[in-house]
């Protein structure tokens, strides 16, 4: 018995490819109009959903165990814990008068 | 993985088992297929681990590129001007078409992965994969002709840099994260093409099948996450700001 | 003939050293590890010598420079790091989960080859003239400023860390996927609990440092100046960076033997643990709030002030898992049935100097006191006690636990006890003065010294030679052990778990049969204090 792997068929694989093709153009199409800080919110969002689609669809973790599923949430999370809690220095510096710039 | 899960909650560990377990007993499922490992029970136990092996070598890839994310956050934050300015000297037009390629090569190799996965013959799986690394080879060969154009340009970090703009410093300090951030990515997707033809070979060589085709799977994996981190790579350096330098 | 075991099952180097057995692997790491030791016990030594007299007097400035940062290199990344968790995480783990090896045997070897790679390229920078930035590496001297082997140095730490990375991967993926029927989570042994937590550690942090390094040796190498400031960079950066991994490390490093010295409690006290699914979940809360603290080394830095707030007030919760830990152990040795076998005495020693480990770091954990004491001998006297007094003792105690089990053979007890008395002894007048030294205010990583710190160092390196003497024994007793020791039953020691129950040494394959496991691996006598389980 094969590992019990849902097999999914060639459309959706082509469906998602073209979704990620389409959020390419839009980015570069976004990047051209000025939204000052919604730019990089826009532009994040949708690396964000091409990245979902990308470890969903073509990673098949949309038919994956939980564990697998946890491990790459677990990933991304601790990024942003790099992220989150180095920013606290970097966002905070010079509140005290009197200390760094 | 819908039934599978329910024997995993019985006997967690090892799926798919039967209460009792005893070595050698004959007619116990895939017990000799060729390529169970002997720690192994079964196949879908070795599987299971492949792929959860490789999900947990991807985090720490996560991590080991999210040191460079976090460098470019700190300096984008604190330089955003002078990063828009270095930003606008990257060449769109070719940054986003590698975008595309290696969108079109996660396209390529994921069916390569349903290939093995639906037992095709050899010759479908192994043009798949070669097809992948083809846009794998294009992607490097379109990073080359940037990187030429930057040693052109004198916009390499070092004793040559020379920058005409306002923000020599944050310009500088900008090229230094693109070349250490696409060099490293570059390096990965060398050693995915490495990875590609040892997969290539095997599946010339009829080894993957319905029954066993973890070293595809697991492979594309990989190579999707060498896509993943492109995919925002591509707007974090070539995309700060509106106006385009071509 | 002798029966067959994973020891005589082939002979020659080949065997050895092409092994997938994750036993022989163990002991391949065993001898390995050895040697690194003895070799940042030399960088010691030297350091100790130095420090004799309080004019810098044996050897240049630049010189000590290199002797502390050998110490601290070889020490950390070649030693503590790997120690219990390639040696004993690799030799038990398989069998206390019932399963015949880890998930990946190959890359488990390939991890230790990976190990021996990065040491090479460490011991190249150590030969060639030494490293002087400190293991510590800080940025800008380790990318502008110093004219010492760093990048050779960087790559055998980055190379090494790929050892760790593997060797966590493999936990991992074993823990998951391969105990036995009826092995569930909370059956599992403790030390399982803790190299589990530990391998979360070697996943998420590592590749962090591996990228910090990478970037040291690209700005002094391929002027990539992200540290740069004349560019902007940011030389705190590198400490974030570094230190977000190399806290999360001191973690590798206790959490393992904490994990032994629950095993080792629980064995000659003939009691279950106190408490086990807080101990079990312990492990996992270091784990993870260890994560969120590293901004405790970087107080003095030119880190934001709120920040540095928010990092105190992480680190102080962090000690309270820890806390957790002791009290449980302590718990279960009350009104326990205790023997004092060598192996329970480093337990005992390990209970006490890590509480005291533990505590001044809660001294350093407060920003205000902190801006005095950091950089003086009081840190080097903390982590000592927690990295020497609490993880090397673990270390040694489940050396000790195990021993017969991985050799087959007793060593002799009697020189086990005065070993471990020694180690003791030795360590405390090691680094006691040191305390007082900090407090004081005699600053670390200098080669000269202000007289009226004379005798707290004489003391030290006394109490250093003493601890010097305390390790060799061990190595003297073993070797001579396995040649003329008793051989060892299957479980000499009356404990329980599944490592007990296959004989010493046990065969390649581990379990001729798959055990179903029905209960807790670890079943002693229940307390008649409570209804203990």
């Amino acid at each position: 018995m094969a590992v019990a792997h849902h097999v999914a068929p060639k459309s959706m694989y082509y469906m998602v490819f073209g979704a990620l093709i389409v959020g390419t153009l839009l980015t570069v199409g976004a990047a051209k109009v000025d939204m000052g800080p919604l730019n990089n919110v826009v532009m994040l969002a949708i690396a964000c959903t091409k990245a979902s689609l990308v470890i969903l669809f073509f990673m098949h973790v949309r038919w994956s165990s939980r564990l697998t599923w946890v491990v790459a949430m677990a990933g991304f999370f601790w990024l942003l814990i790099l992220f989150g809690v180095g920013l606290t220095d970097y966002l905070t510096r010079g509140w005290v008068p009197g200390t760094l710039r | 993985m819908s039934d599978g899960h329910a024997h995993a909650e019985h006997f967690p560990g090892r799926t798919h088992m039967p209460p009792v377990h005893v070595e050698g007993v004959p007619g116990a499922p895939h017990a000799h297929h060729p390529k169970l490992q002997h720690h192994f029970d079964n196949m879908p136990q070795q599987a299971e681990a492949s792929t959860l092996g490789m999900w947990v070598f991807l985090v720490t890839e996560i991590m080991f590129f999210g040191g460079l994310f976090m460098a470019y956050l700190i300096y984008r934050q604190a330089n955003p001007e002078g990063f828009a300015e270095a930003s606008h000297h990257l060449n769109v037009f070719w940054g986003a078409l590698n975008t595309i390629v290696l969108i079109v090569s996660s396209l390529t190799m994921a069916l390569g992965v349903r290939a093995a996965q639906t037992s095709a013959p050899p010759k479908t799986q192994v043009f798949w994969i070669v097809v992948t690394m083809m846009f794998g080879a294009t992607f490097l060969g379109i990073k080359a002709i940037e990187y030429a154009d930057k040693f052109r340009l004198n916009h390499v970090p070092g004793p040559n840099f020379h920058w005409e703009g306002q923000h020599a410093a944050a310009a500088q300090m900008f090229y230094s994260l693109y070349f250490c951030m696409t060099g490293l990515h570059a390096i990965h997707m060398i050693i995915g093409l490495g990875i590609m033809t040892v997969i290539a070979t095997m599946a010339w060589k009829r080894q993957f099948d319905a029954d066993y085709y973890t070293p595809v799977e697991v492979a594309g994996l990989y190579w999707h996450f060498v896509d993943i981190v492109w995919i925002f790579l591509f707007p974090l350096l070539y995309l700060i700001g509106g106006h385009f330098v071509e | 003939m002798e029966t067959l075991n994973y020891l005589n099952n082939g002979h020659g180097a080949a065997s050895w050293l092409l092994t997938r057995d994750h036993k022989r692997i163990a002991l391949l790491y065993l001898v390995s590890i050895t040697a690194f030791f003895a070799i940042g016990g030399l960088f010691a030594f030297m350091i100790r010598l130095e420090l004799l007299t309080p004019a810098g007097d044996v050897m240049t400035a630049d010189t000590y420079n290199k002797m502390f940062t050998m110490h601290g290199v070889v020490m950390v990344f070649f030693f503590l790091i790997p120690s219990i968790p390639a040696v004993l995480g690799n030799f038990l783990i398989p069998i206390m989960i019932g399963a015949k090896d880890l998930a990946f045997p190959r890359v488990n070897l390939l991890s230790w080859y990976i190990y021996i790679l990065g040491g090479a390229f460490t011991l190249v920078a150590a030969l060639s003239g030494g490293v002087d930035t400190g293991w510590t590496f800080y940025t800008p001297y380790s990318t502008a400023a110093a004219n010492s082997h760093v990048i050779t140095a960087a790559m055998g730490v980055f190379i090494t860390g790929f050892s760790s990375i593997l060797t966590g991967l493999n936990f991992i993926v074993t823990v998951h996927r391969m105990r036995a029927p009826g092995l569930t989570w909370f059956r599992l042994p403790l030390f399982v609990w803790s190299m589990y937590a530990t391998s979360l550690i070697f996943i998420l942090g590592t590749p962090v440092i591996a990228i910090t390094v990478l970037l040291v040796a690209a700005e002094r190498g391929l002027h990539m100046g992200i540290f740069d400031p004349a560019l902007g960079g940011d030389p705190i950066l590198f400490q974030h960076l570094f230190w977000f991994y190399s806290h999360p490390a001191v973690y590798i490093m206790i959490l393992p033997a904490m994990g032994v010295i629950s095993e080792i409690v629980q064995a000659f006290t003939r009691k279950n643990i106190f408490g086990y699914s807080f101990v079990a979940f312990s492990s996992l809360a270091i784990a993870i709030i260890g994560f969120l603290v590293w901004g405790h080394h970087l107080f003095v830095s030119g880190q934001s002030v709120y920040a540095g707030l928010m990092f105190s007030l992480l680190s102080f919760m962090v000690a309270i898992p820890s806390a957790v830990k002791v009290f449980n152990w302590t718990a279960t040795i009350y009104k326990g049935s205790v023997q004092l076998d060598s192996s329970m005495l480093y337990a005992f020693g390990f209970i006490g100097l890590f509480t005291i480990g533990g505590l001044t770091g809660l001294f350093l954990a407060a920003v205000g006191l902190d801006v005095h004491i950091h950089d003086t001998y009081f840190v080097i006297a903390h982590f000592h006690y927690i990295m020497v007094g609490g993880a090397i003792m673990g270390y040694m105690g489940g050396l000790h636990y195990w021993w017969p089990k991985m050799s087959g053979r007793m060593y002799s007890e009697g020189w086990a006890k005065l070993a471990a008395g020694l180690i003791f002894v030795g360590f405390n007048l090691t680094f006691f003065p040191q305390f007082i030294l900090g407090y004081l205010g005699m600053p670390r990583r200098y080669h000269a010294y202000p007289p009226e710190f004379q005798v707290f160092n004489v003391a030290s390196t006394l109490g250093a030679t003493v601890l010097a003497v305390g390790y060799a024994l061990p190595l003297v007793y073993f070797i001579h052990s396995i040649f003329y020791g008793e051989k060892a039953p299957a479980d000499p020691w009356g404990a329980k778990g599944l490592e007990w129950e296959i004989p010493s040494p046990p065969p390649t394959e581990n379990f001729v049969v798959t055990p179903i496991v029905t209960h807790g691996t670890h079943q002693y006598a229940p307390s008649k204090e409570v209804g203990i389980v």
